[in-house]
């Protein structure tokens, strides 16, 4: 009896396992129809918790990454309402990014215009282990590119190519201090150390394929980034990365995958290894290593774009050089941490002791500690080394495992209380557990699949513990259907207590990968309203009304225009002949909060372009025909905005109508006694 | 006239000085659009508000009722008022030094003249805005005129309009307190002594 008691015990957890995976398929096979189910895991009180006044504002700004659709849409918190959505890697007709002259420069690359990425990582700037509230920086992934986003505007202000790399999924992770913003390569290339990436068989995979890490620095000079220099590291895929706090600050760590640098089915080839690598790399000795001359340099060729703060034009700079360093140079750089097989996240606690490595398809989630990896190393207590890095003894670094943590741990947060939180993708629940004991505490069934998950500052010295929420990347039945295209789900959770009570649940746009959240009176009070015209030093603003002028220089005509409540100057204009390039120099001359004038002409083949107050925006028109094409201010701007109009008289080729320009009528003034009101 | 009092005098001419730090009069609009509101406040020397560009946005509100655009260039007074108040405040110390009871009389009374005179030139200004509308205005009310409020809260179609004294006022209301009180302090010592 007493032996089958032992038995049962020990099978006891699996059978938990067993059953929530056969209830889950269960509530998946009733379908939607069962509310009641849905709702009975949701206190009564959870709507008062979430609920926001009207008039009232949330108490945190949260950062959604959009995926693929390569914005970062702006939610507040706990109310779940979607406040902005910021255009970075992506076109986005509806304010004219991408599109206008000014921006159209903010998406050049190496490969030319690209009007697309997909964006999974935002992070904010740091200052002192904290999130400052500053800036955000993000990456894109498919075209290896991080974008930095000034809160200060909501505006994506520098876009730089990372050269050197293929897919930028592990990035971009600030310092504690913003001293680097790093970036790993996902997939790994053969490097022709020209600049390009070499054109190999992928038979060469093991032999020629490498992968970089990037070392992004903010230049003081002018604030903006620069690429310091790389590592050249072997050629795994890196996956995630986060940075060390307190004792680890100086750390950076790094998931990777296909140890066995499979180069086709990776499903299946990059799954063969029971153990792949965490890589460990003290970020300040490389940026020592650097400065002493230990990097190599090969020619390289990655544009770098800014957007000035006061034309808001963006400048595209082509980088023709980058330095590097190799690992095999650099003792005690950087170091290897077997991890269980395929690992995704990576995630440091608050202290800054215990790294925790999230394997996707491990039984149990490992938690390393760096004391333990501090005194590995004075040991030498190593077990091989790959390309001269030296790979730790599990043991040797390995702090515990949570057993039986859920299915297909994805990513862990801290709520600053000694607890962490897990997602776990394939058993759909976020899963609380003990840092220090490694004890299970509690689990939230979410729906579905989750992905990411964020606790403001979760990933700092200090997490803002009081909500959690968690990124689905399944919707299916949690909101009224949209054909086979669903919105992803997004759900809040409250931590504070014990027990983890859901809230909330709203739908976000594409697919959030990563977010960031942090107090709202850390960004709120520096939010600029409208720009200043006195500080605009667009070369094609007009301040003034009188000063408005339409030009033609061979066949470009130049319209040098000015929008204020409720009319264009000017709004007749002449002498445009079919073929000419017409560009159309907006400027906003409005001075107040929330008042911005559209343009948008009829016939354009590229957008509208929106623009602020106090700024200038320039829209390219090339006519295909005669006639007369009407344009307008499209963002309803006041009770005559209807009235907000004007029209381009467009003459065949080779006519002599001249170029002409008006607004308004001089009339007579009335005789006093006309009216008849 | 007792030493305390030349003090006193010279305080009443030197609080004039308050005009030159802070606006006289501010008109505050309220709309449910503007949960900001919108302030003007008039200087003795300049148009200012609550923001930079506050003139700008009166007057493109104004000019869907066709109200004539403000511009700070058509009023002379506020080229010529600075002078008048450093001529009460040279004046003002002067008296106090001189400790003449007639003098601070007589500067008491002209002062008060010059006030109501500003006050008055002040609403002819606001009925000039209020009521010189252009016909061409694309909103028009039949009967309707657009007089700010001298003092006080008036509604003006979706603004609430109210228009206050400000700090530099009070410079004025103290000159003409202080002074006064001088005036008449100074009476009870001759009586006593």
């Amino acid at each position: 009896m007493k032996v089958l008691n032992q038995k049962l015990k020990a099978i006891a957890p699996r059978l938990g396992f067993m059953l929530t995976l056969i209830a889950g398929v269960v509530l998946q096979a009733c379908g939607g129809g069962d509310e009641s189910k849905k709702s009975d895991t949701v206190d009564s009180d959870a709507a008062a918790a979430v609920y926001v006044p009207p008039g009232q504002h949330d108490e945190y700004y949260s950062f959604l990454s959009g995926g693929f659709n390569g914005q970062v849409s702006v939610y507040g918190l706990p109310s779940g309402r979607l406040l902005k959505v910021i255009p970075v890697f992506t076109q986005f007709a509806e304010n004219g990014y991408g599109y206008n002259e000014e921006t159209k420069p903010m998406l050049m690359t190496s490969h030319g215009f690209i009007p697309w990425d997909d964006l999974h990582h935002p992070k904010l700037s740091r200052t002192d282990g904290m999130a400052d509230g500053k800036f955000l920086y993000v990456n894109g992934n498919n075209t290896p590119r991080v974008a930095k986003v000034d809160l200060t505007t909501f505006e994506t202000v520098e876009i730089m190519e990372i050269p050197n790399s293929a897919g930028n999924h592990c990035s971009p992770y600030p310092t504690n201090n913003n001293e680097y913003i790093l970036a790993g390569t996902r997939f790994s290339v053969p490097l022709d150390m020209k600049g390009g990436i070499a054109e190999e068989s992928m038979e060469d995979y093991k032999d020629k394929f490498r992968g970089s890490i990037s070392f992004i620095k903010t230049n003081e000079d002018d604030g903006h980034m620069e690429l310091d220099f790389q590592i050249l590291v072997p050629g795994f895929d890196y996956d995630l990365a986060n940075g060390g706090k307190g004792p680890s600050g100086d750390w950076v760590f790094f998931t990777t995958y296909n140890t066995e640098r499979a180069n086709t089915l990776k499903e299946l080839g990059a799954s063969q290894n029971d153990r792949d690598y965490l890589a460990a790399i003290n970020w300040k000795l490389a940026a020592k290593y650097a400065a002493e001359g230990k990097t190599h340099e090969m020619p390289a060729n990655y544009y770098h774009n800014t957007m000035d703060h006061n034309s808001h034009i963006a400048k595209s700079n082509v980088v023709k050089k980058v330095r590097y360093l190799l690992p095999e140079e650099c003792p005690g750089m950087m170091y290897l941490i077997p991890a269980p097989k395929s690992p995704h996240g990576i995630d440091v606690d608050p202290t800054g002791e215990y790294m925790v490595v999230n394997g996707k398809l491990a039984a149990t989630l490992p938690v390393f500690s760096f004391s333990k990896m501090q005194q590995a190393i004075e040991n030498k207590d190593f077990d091989g080394e790959v390309n001269g890095i030296p790979v730790f003894k599990y043991e040797s670094v390995l702090y515990g495992e949570v057993q039986e943590p859920g299915l297909g741990p994805l990513h862990t947060e801290f709520d600053g209380r000694g607890n962490a939180y897990s997602t776990m993708f394939v058993s759909s629940e976020v899963v609380k557990w003990n840092v220090k004991d490694l004890k299970v505490l509690d689990r939230m069934p979410v729906y579905y699949s989750p992905g990411h998950l964020m606790i403001p500052g979760g990933d700092t010295k200090e997490p803002d513990g009081k909500y959690l929420v968690v990124m689905n990347k399944i919707t299916k039945d949690r909101y009224l259907p949209t054909g086979p295209e669903l919105l992803h789900s997004a759900q809040l959770i409250d931590i504070s207590g014990d027990k983890m009570r859901m809230l909330l649940d709203f739908p976000t746009l594409a697919e959030p990968h990563y977010a960031q959240a942090i107090q709202a009176d850390k960004v709120a009070p520096n939010s600029v309203k409208f720009f200043k015209l006195d500080e605009n030093t667009h070369p094609e603003a007009v301040k003034k009304e009188a000063d408005a002028s339409v030009t033609r220089q061979g066949r470009t005509v130049k319209v040098n225009m000015t929008s204020i409540r409720s009319h264009f100057t000017p709004d007749n204009i002449e002498g445009v002949q079919v073929g000419d390039t017409v560009i159309f120099h907006v400027t906003n001359l409005e001075q107040d909060w929330d008042v911005p004038h559209g343009f948008a002409v009829m016939g354009a083949n590229n957008a509208e372009t929106l623009i602020m107050p106090g700024a200038t925006q320039s829209l390219r028109w090339v006519p295909k025909q005669a006639g007369v094409y009407p344009f307008y201010c499209t963002d309803f701007c006041s009770a005559l905005h209807q009235e907000m109009q004007g029209y381009v008289r467009v003459s065949p080729r080779g006519s002599n109508v001249p170029i002409k320009f008006s607004t308004g009528q001089k009339r007579p003034v009335p005789p006093a006694q006309a009216s008849v009101n | 006239m007792r030493i305390y009092l030349r003090v006193l005098m010279v305080v009443a001419a030197l609080s004039l000085g308050t005009l030159f730090f802070f606006p006289m009069w501010k008109i505050y609009l309220e709309a449910p659009q503007y949960p900001e509101g919108l302030e003007l406040h008039i200087w003795i020397n300049k148009l200012g508000g609550s923001s930079e560009s506050v003139l700008q946005n009166f007057n493109i509100l104004n000019h869907y009722i066709g109200m004539e655009p403000i511009n700070p260039d058509s009023f002379a007074e506020l080229k010529y008022m600075p002078y008048i108040v450093i001529f009460f405040m040279v004046t003002g110390v002067i008296v106090g030094l001189l400790g003449k009871r007639k003098l601070v009389l007589y500067w008491v009374i002209l002062l008060a003249i010059a006030g109501a005179v500003g006050i008055a030139d002040f609403y002819l200004w606001l009925h000039k805005y209020g009521t010189n509308l252009s016909p061409n205005a694309p909103i028009k009310v039949p009967g309707m005129t657009y007089i700010p409020p001298l003092i006080g809260p008036k509604e003006l179609l979706n603004f609430n309009a109210l228009s206050l004294p400000a700090w530099g006022s009070l410079g004025v209301f103290l000159a003409l307190v202080i002074g006064g009180l001088v005036y008449l302090l100074s009476r009870r010592k001759v009586n006593s002594t």
